[in-house]
């Protein structure tokens, strides 16, 4: 990697962006809790970016927390584990937020074997020691990855045994794991990190050593001072470092945080490795760290249940394939107001159309949106006053596009840039006129990518 | 159902869901009703100035205008079977910029007249708010303009047997043209001299103008862009021409140059989409603003400056697509 690269600091901010109120004194000082058991999982078999995976257990198996369940053979992928101990049910269909449906299992509840305490001693807890990570290559480390079948947990999913492997024709210079946690509302990040700090940084080196990279950082939005300062003390005599970066949505995009920290500019329809970076989530991070040292799959991942229509928000320790609704139950339930059940944040989460709906291993959060949250309001004509554009991290021109995509001409959207839209959400939050630009803009690359 | 969830269920009546496409945030603080609405507060002080002025004809005229743009709306609105619009604001805007662009001399019909084609000619027959290639109080003024010339154009601005001091005299930019004379610059700041209502006191605009700018209803980079073009003009004038009576200051606190740059130029609707177009558009209207003062019949050349350069908004737009963060789009792998 030329030093040209290296040189140069990130200015801790990147340009446009919007500042939503945040809310996240709903959850952030909620303790991560484990959830008891519940009688059935739902675990689907598409968890991932890639090809499902394929069942490897039969109906009346009797299964254990981690024994894996399903695999694939194809290189992008990451294999899926039982979440409970229990018997293995008929296969079926489970349908995901974002109104896909994938192949799923059910595991019904047998006895379990560890408590929710020791659950939650075991994925948090206990030395995560960072002496002597040499005794583990590169490849140790990403078969490690590889069979604990983690995945990215941002939201993308992409299987991280591939994303952190030794790349011959792609050299990384850069392990940066995303701490921003910029959605609104969701706080699952900022309590790993208040909680299980030294995972992170174990994970974080591991990923180094795994990728060929030679520094490690740790991006942080300023709006988090306690979790900055509890990263700080746990990096003390490694190598890693913390960045602090100006809080603003969406410093979590994977873009918008390089360039922040580091001041690389990820290309267009490239990936953070076109300029020598690794990006992982602090929960992925702290995953590798559990996969590599204690020989443990992805069972439970962290998922923030909170919104001014959850009776106590709190910070769960889940098994994946629980429902939603069980989350919410265990929280309360819903105050009579509620009115969208997003999962994910509200900036980029999907609302859900079923409260069986299964948590998967890119779920980090529940919001649920009261009415009061969501005053409705008519759309009204576009007057062009560019407040899209003002707040475009990416520097389009989300009028345009969507314009273009209502009039279904899609080579205007496509002179607009509209397949470098990330989705983000600034503008649909800026628009004075309510217009769904997001939804046309979605809609826009569809069909403009056929 | 058993007797306790039964129970429950009379405590708490089960939420009504729904679902719906994200980003489920919106901002609370702008919307387009608010927008208007900061232009019409940005608008006080230029009433506040042109009523101290020019007296009963100020409020004729912006009585008459801001009604008949509303009864426009209304009427135009029903004939084409759309829901009313008048509450979001943006035609007792376009009358009131309108009745600020006329002279307090005109008769009411001519108000009223320029109202109606406003908002019928310049914007619901392109089919209503944000459709409108031109700036629809410009359009108005401009079919006044034409229709009566006696009644808008320059002469008709002086009335000598008029009780107002001010109408008395000739407007600073004729008295420049046809007789050379300069005006006092504090004259023009503050506000004394003859014109359409609104353009008279310099100081007015500037904080109607400002305010606008800081609530970011009108993008700076427009006003900007037209003061830097009259500046850089005018300074070359002057350079070339040490016999030239109006400076620099004369020509950007004179006339309807800063009225036209902070409230007509920023029509959102009918100028540019990316702060480049933005710049590119208010240095376009600066200098036929220049070019009209120093070399067309007409003494001034706002309105006609700015409906040319709406006219060149689609083609600016289209010049000045940005670029995105990591650059274009690469083309598919075939």
């Amino acid at each position: 990697m030329s030093t040209a690269l290296q040189e140069r600091p990130g200015a801790k901010t990147f340009a446009r962006g919007i500042h939503p109120a945040e809310n996240k004194e709903l959850a952030e000082h909620q303790t991560i809790e484990v959830v008891p058991s519940p009688a059935e999982v739902l675990i689907p078999l598409l968890q991932h970016v890639g090809p499902p995976c394929t069942l490897a257990v039969k109906t009346r198996d009797e299964v254990s927390v981690g024994t894996k369940i399903a695999a694939s053979e194809a290189f992008i992928s990451a294999p899926i584990h039982a979440t409970i101990d229990g018997i293995v049910g008929r296969p079926t269909v489970a349908t995901l937020p974002n109104g896909r449906h994938v192949e799923a299992v059910p595991i019904k509840a047998g006895t379990q074997k560890n408590t929710p305490e020791e659950i939650k001693r075991d994925f948090l807890g206990g030395e995560w020691s960072t002496a002597n990570l040499e005794r583990f290559t590169s490849e140790q480390i990403v078969a490690a990855v590889r069979e604990a079948g983690i995945v990215g947990q941002g939201g993308a999913g992409f299987p991280t045994s591939v994303k952190i492997a030794l790349n011959p024709k792609k050299p990384v210079d850069t392990v940066l794991v995303n701490g921003c946690e910029c959605e609104p509302y969701l706080t699952a990040d900022h309590r790993l990190m208040l909680e299980s700090p030294s995972s992170i940084i174990t994970g974080a080196l591991l990923t180094a050593r795994a990728s060929g990279a030679d520094r490690v950082l740790i991006a942080i939005e300023d709006n988090k001072p306690d979790a900055v300062a509890a990263m700080e003390k746990a990096a003390t005599g490694t190598p890693v470092k913390i960045v602090v970066l100006k809080t603003k949505y969406p410093m979590g995009g994977e873009k918008q945080t390089i360039l922040s920290s580091t001041g690389r500019v990820v290309p267009t329809g490239g990936l953070p490795l076109d300029v020598g970076v690794v990006v992982v989530n602090v929960a992925s991070a702290s995953a590798i760290a559990r996969a590599v040292l204690r020989n443990k799959p992805l069972t439970h991942r962290i998922v923030t249940v909170t919104g001014a229509g959850i009776r106590s928000p709190k910070n769960l320790l889940a098994p994946i394939g629980i429902s939603y609704g069980e989350l919410i139950e265990f929280c309360g339930g819903l105050t009579p107001d509620a009115k969208r059940i997003v999962a994910g944040g509200p900036m980029m989460g999907f609302t859900l159309g079923s409260l069986a709906t299964p948590v998967t291993k890119g779920t980090s959060g529940i919001t649920v949106m009261t009415s009061a949250d969501l005053a409705k309001s008519e759309e009204t004509a576009c007057v062009r006053c560019g407040r899209c554009v003002d707040v475009c991290p990416l520097n389009l021109v989300p009028t345009k596009m969507a314009l273009a995509a209502r009039h279904h001409d899609w080579d205007l959207a496509k002179r607009y840039h509209i397949l470098a839209c990330m989705e983000c959400g600034c503008c649909g939050y800026a628009c004075p006129a309510n217009i769904p630009l997001v939804q046309l803009i979605r809609m826009g690359k569809a069909k403009a990518r056929e | 159902m058993s007797e306790e969830q039964q129970n429950q269920t009379e405590v708490a009546p089960a939420p009504s869901l729904e679902v719906a496409p994200g980003p489920h945030l919106h901002t609370t603080k702008l919307s387009t009703r608010r927008m208007m609405a900061d232009v019409l507060i940005a608008l006080v002080p230029l009433v506040v100035a042109a009523l101290a002025v020019f007296r009963m004809g100020a409020v004729m005229q912006i009585v008459v205008c801001t009604a008949a743009a509303l009864v426009a709306e209304y009427l135009f609105t029903a004939m084409r079977g759309k829901p009313f619009s008048l509450g979001d604001g943006s035609a007792a805007v376009t009358g009131l910029i309108l009745a600020l662009s006329l002279p307090g001399t005109a008769p009411w019909y001519v108000g009223a007249i320029g109202s109606f084609s406003a908002i019928g000619l310049g914007k619901v027959v392109f089919g209503g708010l944000g459709q409108n290639v031109f700036n629809p109080a410009m359009v108005g003024r401009a079919f006044v303009m034409i229709a009566f010339p006696a009644a808008v154009g320059a002469s008709a601005y002086v009335d000598t047997s008029s009780v107002v001091e001010a109408v008395t005299r000739a407007t600073p930019l004729t008295a420049l043209k046809q007789e050379g004379l300069p005006t006092s610059l504090a004259d023009l700041f503050i506000g004394s001299t003859n014109g359409s209502l609104g353009e008279t006191s310099a100081l007015a605009c500037l904080i109607g103008g400002l305010y606008l700018c800081i609530r970011r209803t009108a993008s700076w980079e427009i006003p900007a862009g037209v003061i830097a073009a009259v500046a850089v003009i005018a300074g070359l004038i002057n350079l070339t021409d040490m016999q030239a009576h109006w400076t620099v200051a004369h020509h950007i606190l004179g006339g309807a140059l800063l009225f036209g740059a902070f409230f007509i130029a920023t029509d959102p609707v009918s100028s540019p989409l990316t702060p480049k177009g933005k710049w590119i558009f208010g240095a376009g209207v600066g200098a036929l603003v220049m070019l009209l003062r120093k070399l067309s019949g007409y003494p001034e050349g706002v309105m006609f400056a700015v409906l040319i350069m709406n006219a060149l908004v689609p083609l600016i737009n289209r010049w000045t697509i940005p670029v995105p963060v990591g650059g274009p789009v690469p083309e598919p792998k075939s």
